[in-house]
């Protein structure tokens, strides 16, 4: 089935971004907003993601069954969507994480050849 | 799974709606716990989030099927315009309800005679022993072929190595008393191997077996089959009689006076070819009496798997010398003789033989409807035409805006079909309702209607022709508009002094067509016309039937046994008839005209005439009672009629038909007074009188030569001089009063008084048997009058659409015109020039394609050739004279335009 694509995202972008939401639900349960900001948090502010973008990703990721949501409390009372990780997304998580670290080495070694 | 998130796509959104309204409430709290103001926090925490709607967006897009949801869009805009513009929505559907609906009606009766296979096992195996005898004209007519003849059947069954289960059968009446008032029943009886063939299983009890076959009693004179005691009944006379008992089984049913056993019950709706009896009897053929000769029998048969029609008829045609030589007609006879007949078997498929030549009238019939319906198509697009028009405006806005060509080109397809569509919905709707009408009016020569329905092939049918409907409508306006020619459509609709010609080229050619398809069908009509006028025409022999009032009455051995004893009650019968008030005259008949029956065929020779090799045609033999031929109106054209005192004293007489004595003896006048007989050593009988020729086998078909013999005779077969009746005849009364229910009242008592056993059948006037042999040509006639009616109606209306919408076009440069002078006549000149320039284009184009197509009606035709010159004059005059005045009409209102008004407009 034939589906647009917002033509900001190119692939790569979102399949990082799509990493870095399911790394951040390894350490438990979260919602929409603790996410984007324990990214932020997590980059040392490098990471400026607009905060909105995280919800067409969270939507894509409960799709493809790799986490689950479910309603709750937040903090501070309020009604929020929590997401969780479930087993697929814990293996997916490891193998986008195999595959960046394969990427980034590729490209440091071309960016600076080895010099021993 | 993306199905059911495109389900939901709804919901989803308001439960992300919600989420990210958590979001910029919890981000605005921490905001504001960072110390800004309420409303700038709110404003920071949105600014954060993003473009909202984008988002929504996006995850929106993530779970619609793009295509089907524009699809949705256009079938809710396309409603929401439809209902906009309930004229043209009804005038839309409406035609292709009609139009959709025939031709849906016609093909489910088209499915069901000629498609559907018959309602029996492994049907496309069952054959009918259809055998042509050239030799044989008379006996052996074109569509019935000769039939077999008990030696016949007993050879064929025994030594073919083609068929599984091969049988004749014979349909016909008998009596049935004892039960309740006596009653005549129709019979079919068969011999072993139909029912096996058939292979139908009985409802109940068992099939008649060959021990049922056996004759108990040999067979009496002039018959080949003996006593025999068990019978079958059909669904509907076990459920009327017995009220569907099972223990009804192994009780005695009285038969034509005799016992018979009830050994089975076939299932609901079991037919033998067209028969549908109430009785199956078998015919226990006695082989000591059967001789070649009987060929009063229809053969039907079950081919061996594998078995082609060529291989069986082959198999047959080598069976024949067998059967010439292993049978006889008695003493120096000799079977060789039926060389002279060149007998050919040309079996047929049994479903051939059941739909008869009704196929012809329905492919004639479904031609017409599916040229109605291209008519219909073609008023619908006009205006749709007209409406895409309208909507240049918004199209050409819509293309300006950024829809693709794609788009618009679906938007307007989606339209048609929408339209396609739904009419196809009212049309199977109309279709149903015919039906009900149809079954309900039940045309006598229409076969196999009891099986008429709507099934899934005709609900198939329907909605592939809506849909295609549909398309041919879009088509032509979605090519001619979707076009991207926005500039000239923008400023187009705004005001323009006249349109190019090519704006009307669609329109033109479609009134065209329509015009052309019109003269077709009404020539099919005129020349159905024409066919219907030239039988009214033929004098039948005999005259105002409407008050000649027909029954049939037999009389059963078993009942009178004594010949003269059954003459005496016939003619019993006839005095009592005379004694009704009212009645004029009264006979009887071993037949009467066009009454189907199985009519004796027979030599004659007159005296002094000599046959090379014996070798006489057949002519058809009637037995009639004195009166018979006054009763019915034939004329008398020379000599008299026979009398009561000729029957009883057994005068040598007999009466013939116009034909033979012209063919015997020159005129009518001379063949009275002359001699002919049956065959060598039977007496010479003096003809009497000369009878106009009677069109016996309907009105279609030629006046057979006949030969009249008395009610009863000396029977030449007998070796002591016994006497031959015809125990089964039908009486003719002549009086004003016939078939009311007055008069069959006092036709019953009457009846009843001579003998309280015995029944009356076949009860009517002779106008329904007359009506009856017309059936085809009538039902074709109706067919095609309501075809060709819809037709000229659609096409007028074409032609008029047309022209009134170029008046309406033209209004400004007509306003200019005639501001400038212009004359009124002149102008609508212009218009009706217009007119019959389409109405000559499509009557040049319909002539040459009636001529062409007529000639498949050549069947149905009688009369006349299909190229009848007359009908297609009088057809051209009337529908150019129609189409002149469909123009006229447009072109007054365009001499009636005020130019001041249409000038001011500009």
């Amino acid at each position: 089935m034939p589906r647009r694509e917002s033509p900001l995202q190119n692939e790569m972008l979102q399949g990082t971004l799509d990493m870095l939401v399911l790394r951040t639900l390894v350490l438990g349960p979260a919602h929409g907003h603790t996410i984007a900001h324990a990214i932020e948090r997590g980059s040392e502010d490098v990471l400026q993601i607009e905060h909105g973008s995280l919800y067409p990703a969270l939507h894509r990721l409960e799709d493809r069954g790799w986490i689950a949501s479910f309603w709750g409390t937040s903090e501070n009372n309020r009604k929020a969507k929590y997401y969780r990780l479930t087993p697929a997304g814990r293996k997916q998580l490891s193998v986008q994480t195999t595959r960046w670290e394969q990427v980034v080495r590729a490209i440091g070694r071309i960016l600076k050849p080895a010099t021993e | 799974m993306s199905l059911r998130r495109f389900l939901r796509r709804t919901q989803w959104d308001r439960d992300r709606s919600e989420e990210i309204e958590s979001y910029v409430r919890i981000e605005t709290e921490e905001n504001i716990a960072r110390g800004l103001p309420p409303d700038e926090a709110r404003a920071a925490a949105l600014r954060k989030l993003g473009n909202r709607t984008a988002i929504r967006e996006q995850i929106y897009q993530m779970n619609t099927i793009t295509f089907l949801d524009a699809l949705f869009q256009d079938v809710r805009y396309t409603l929401r315009a439809l209902a906009r513009s309930p004229g043209f929505t009804m005038a839309a559907l409406l035609t292709l309800a009609i139009g959709i609906g025939a031709n849906a009606g016609v093909f489910s009766v088209v499915n069901c005679v000629l498609l559907r296979p018959l309602p029996f096992p492994k049907a496309g195996q069952l054959v009918a022993l259809h055998q042509d005898a050239p030799g044989a004209a008379g006996l052996a007519n074109a569509a019935d072929g000769l039939a077999l003849s008990p030696s016949m059947y007993f050879t064929y069954a025994e030594q073919n190595r083609t068929f599984q289960a091969l049988g004749v059968w014979i349909a016909g009446t008998a009596n049935v008393t004892g039960l309740a008032e006596p009653e005549q029943v129709r019979t079919v009886s068969v011999s072993d191997g139909v029912l096996q063939a058939l292979g139908v299983l009985p409802a109940a009890g068992r099939w008649l077996l060959p021990a049922d076959q056996v004759p108990q009693t040999p067979a009496p004179a002039l018959s080949f089959s003996g006593r025999s005691s068990a019978v079958m009944l059909s669904y509907g006379y076990w459920q009327r009689h017995f009220g569907g008992d099972r223990s009804a089984i192994g009780t005695t049913l009285i038969v034509d006076s005799l016992p018979r056993q009830i050994v089975g019950v076939m299932p609901r709706g079991f037919r033998v070819v067209n028969a549908e009896p109430d009785l199956i009897l078998p015919l226990a053929f006695d082989r000591g009496h059967v001789i070649l000769a009987g060929f009063g029998f229809n053969g039907l048969g079950r081919l061996k798997p594998g078995v082609t029609i060529s291989q069986a008829n082959a198999d047959l045609a080598r069976l024949l010398p067998v059967w010439m030589d292993t049978w006889s007609n008695g003493p120096n006879s000799n079977g060789r003789w039926y060389e002279n007949w060149k007998i050919r078997p040309t079996i047929r498929p049994l479903k051939q033989q059941v739909v008869g030549n009704v196929g012809n009238v329905l492919w004639v019939v479904m031609g017409t409807i599916a040229l109605v319906m291209f008519i219909a198509c073609a008023n619908v697009t006009n205006l749709l035409l007209v409406r895409a028009e309208a909507r240049q405006h918004e199209l050409a806005l819509r293309a300006a805006l950024g829809a693709g060509v794609a788009r618009t080109i679906r938007s307007l397809l989606v339209e048609s079909l929408m339209l396609g569509v739904l009419g196809g919905a009212l049309g199977a709707v109309v279709a149903y309702a015919g039906l009900r009408l149809l079954v309900a009016v039940g045309p006598a020569n229409l076969p196999r209607l009891s099986e008429i329905s709507m099934d899934a092939r005709t609900l198939a049918f329907t909605l592939t022709i809506s849909i295609l409907a549909g398309l041919f409508l879009g088509l032509i306006p979605a090519f001619k508009y979707a076009g991207p020619r926005i500039a000239g459509a923008l400023r187009s609709a705004g005001r323009t002094a006249s349109a190019s010609r090519e704006r009307y080229r669609a329109r033109d050619i479609l009134a065209v067509a329509q015009v052309s398809i019109a003269l077709v069908l009404l020539v099919s009509a005129g020349l159905m016309i024409r066919t219907a006028q030239a039988l009214r025409t033929v004098e039948p022999g005999f005259t105002d039937a409407a008050h000649l009032q027909t029954l049939r009455i037999s009389i059963p051995a078993a009942l009178i046994s004594d010949p003269l004893l059954v003459t005496r009650t016939q003619n019993n019968l006839v005095d009592r008839l005379m004694g009704i008030p009212g009645v004029k005259s009264v006979g009887f008949a071993s037949e009467v005209p066009m009454q189907a029956g199985a009519p004796n065929w027979d030599n004659v020779f007159p005296e002094g005439k000599v046959y090379p090799g014996n070798i006489a045609p057949l002519r058809r033999f009637e037995n009639v009672s004195p009166g018979f031929l006054h009763t019915t109106g034939a004329r008398l054209l020379a000599g008299r009629e026979l009398t009561w005192t000729d029957v009883y004293e057994l005068r040598p007489m007999v009466m013939i038909s116009e034909g033979l004595a012209r063919e015997f003896w020159g005129t009518p006048s001379a063949a009275v007074g002359k001699r002919l007989r049956w065959y060598q050593g039977t007496p010479w009988q003096e003809v009497i009188g000369v009878v106009q020729d009677v069109r016996q086998n309907g009105i279609q078909e030629k006046a057979p030569d006949i030969v009249y013999w008395r009610a009863m005779m000396p029977d030449p077969f007998a070796p002591n001089g016994g006497l031959m009746v015809t125990r089964a005849v039908t009486f003719v009364i002549r009086s004003e009063r016939a078939g009311t229910e007055g008069f069959l009242n006092q036709v019953r008592q009457a009846v009843w008084s001579v003998n309280a056993s015995l029944p009356l059948a076949s009860v009517r006037t002779m106008q329904d048997i007359y009506d009856e042999s017309l059936a085809t040509t009538s039902f074709t006639l109706l067919m095609l009058g309501i075809a060709a009616a819809m037709a000229l109606m659609l096409g007028l209306i074409g032609i008029y659409g047309v022209i009134s919408y170029t008046v309406s076009q033209r209004r400004r440069e007509i306003g200019i015109r005639l501001a400038l002078g212009a004359e009124p006549g002149a102008l609508r000149w212009l218009f009706v020039r217009h007119g019959l320039a389409l109405a000559s284009a499509g009557t040049l184009t319909g002539l040459a394609a009636a001529m062409g197509l007529t000639r498949l009606m050549k069947s149905v035709l009688f009369g006349i050739s299909p190229a009848d010159p007359l009908t297609y004059t009088a057809v051209a005059v009337v529908l150019v004279a129609a189409t002149v005045l469909a123009s006229y009409l447009p072109a007054r209102r365009a001499a009636a335009v005020d130019p001041i008004e249409t000038l001011r407009v500009e």
